[in-house]
């Protein structure tokens, strides 16, 4: 397309634009040019990879955020996500459990301790009722009595009112995943729609909190619509994007899907972050499986900025230092704390 | 694993420590039951914490944490990492 010199060019036509595109302009790929990104042949995904580590670093810094999660309220939620062990509706082996809030308050402590800057506090429900929402306030006051970390929720879908309840406690970044794309989203959940998750999503926007929008890849979805997912996220302009790889968990309907292809997972992550040049985008669920142990690595390398430190809410991470360690033989810095007012 | 003779039930799928799993990664029919017929599950358990009580199989509330996890049997008590 563009006449570039040679030894700029990686012989990928798509790259080339992108690194006009993307790099120097800042603008994310169209869906139809994330196609292309996410069909490149394997020789060239170490290219794309290297471009998307370039964007990531040029609009974004070399910081990566560490975050930690936890469940307040595991198990037993009346969705039908087809890929969650926590649905009540599956015949799962995750049982219904209540943390409370002291351990809760342990928990941030030892994920601040990790130099992590934000702690998000999840639920397994539809939406929060008013004994979640009240103690989602009790644990919010009790850890910035005691731990200097960023409060983040992931709760479900909100009422205006809650939205706004949020706002005034201080959380700062909400959690709210389209998980796959508008077209693929009643084949994965048939509960809710895709336009009640979009509802609460610009709701938190709109409230002024960071909004956390994440991406579940290898649920069966085409790449096509793949690339359809990574350009409805970038239209919503989330400030984070936590993209997680599908996990097959036992007693869901989503068990035999059998395990993402890694290179089609690093396809992924620079596809993704060509998208949104901008955005905090994370390392979340399931990279160790699909991408194994080299996975962090070749991520971070080529996207990545952000990390989920140790382990998620029903599985288990790589140990915290693995990836603490990581980051210091890569160079790469852990974002510093800046809490917002 | 194989060698945890005092374990009745596996921690992953709730079957006999000496049967064959139910589920995905069950080891091919007709075979006796052998000592690795709950591999898949031994590696699983090296990525998510025990959901089955070992001793009683029943299912365990499990809490899981940035940096650990506890597992609790109505019956047989806690387990953590
Ligand atoms: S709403 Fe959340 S917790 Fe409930 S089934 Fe869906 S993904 Fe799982
Ligand atoms: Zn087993
Ligand atoms: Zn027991």
């Amino acid at each position: 397309m563009t006449t570039q010199a040679p030894q700029e060019t990686t012989g990928y036509a798509i790259l080339d634009t992108a690194r006009e595109q993307v790099l120097e302009n800042g603008i994310g790929l169209s869906e139809a040019q994330l196609l292309e990104v996410l069909e490149l042949p394997d020789e060239a995904i170490p290219a794309a990879l290297e471009l998307a580590h370039e964007v990531r670093v040029k609009h974004c810094g070399e910081d990566v955020e560490v975050e930690g999660i936890i469940s307040i309220k595991t198990g037993g939620c009346p969705e039908d996500c087809h890929f969650c062990s926590q649905s009540g509706l599956f015949d799962s082996p995750v049982r219904g459990v209540w943390l409370d809030i002291p351990e809760l308050v342990k928990a941030a402590k030892e994920t601040a301790a990790t130099g992590a800057t934000e702690f998000c506090i999840v639920a397994a429900v539809r939406g929060p009722d008013i004994k979640l929402m009240n103690q989602i306030k009790f644990a919010i006051d009790r850890i910035n009595e005691e731990v200097d970390i960023n409060i983040a929720c992931s709760l479900g879908m909100l009422t205006q009112r809650q939205v706004d309840q949020l706002a005034e406690w201080g959380v700062h970044r909400y959690n709210h995943n389209l998980e796959t794309a508008r077209s693929y989203f009643p084949e994965v959940v048939t509960t809710h729609s895709y336009e009640e998750r979009l509802d609460t999503c610009n709701m938190v926007k709109a409230a002024g909190m960071e909004l956390c929008c994440g991406a579940l890849i290898g649920m069966g979805e085409t790449v096509a619509q793949r690339a359809e997912l990574a350009s409805q996220l970038a239209a919503l302009e989330p400030h984070e994007v936590p993209l997680n790889f599908l996990n097959p968990r036992p007693g869901t309907p989503l068990e035999n899907q059998g395990i993402m292809d890694g290179k089609d997972a690093l396809r992924a992550i620079a596809a993704f972050r060509l998208a949104m040049p901008r955005t905090v985008l994370r390392y979340a669920g399931g990279r160790e499986l699909t991408l194994g142990d080299l996975g962090t690595r070749e991520g971070l390398l080529g996207g990545i900025n952000a990390v989920i430190v140790g382990n998620y809410l029903t599985t288990l991470g790589r140990p915290a230092n693995a990836d603490l360690d990581l980051l210091v033989e890569l160079n790469m810095p852990i974002k510093e704390l800046q809490k917002s007012l | 694993m194989s060698t945890a003779v005092t374990e009745t039930y596996c921690g992953h799928c709730g079957e006999a420590s000496s049967g064959e799993p139910s589920g995905v990664g069950a080891a091919p029919d007709g075979g006796t039951p052998t000592s690795d017929a709950h591999q898949s599950c031994a590696q699983r358990l090296a990525m998510e914490p025990p959901r089955y009580c070992a001793d009683c199989r029943r299912r365990m509330k499990v809490q899981v944490t940035p940096l650990g996890w506890t597992a609790e049997c109505s019956r047989h008590g806690k387990r953590e990492s």
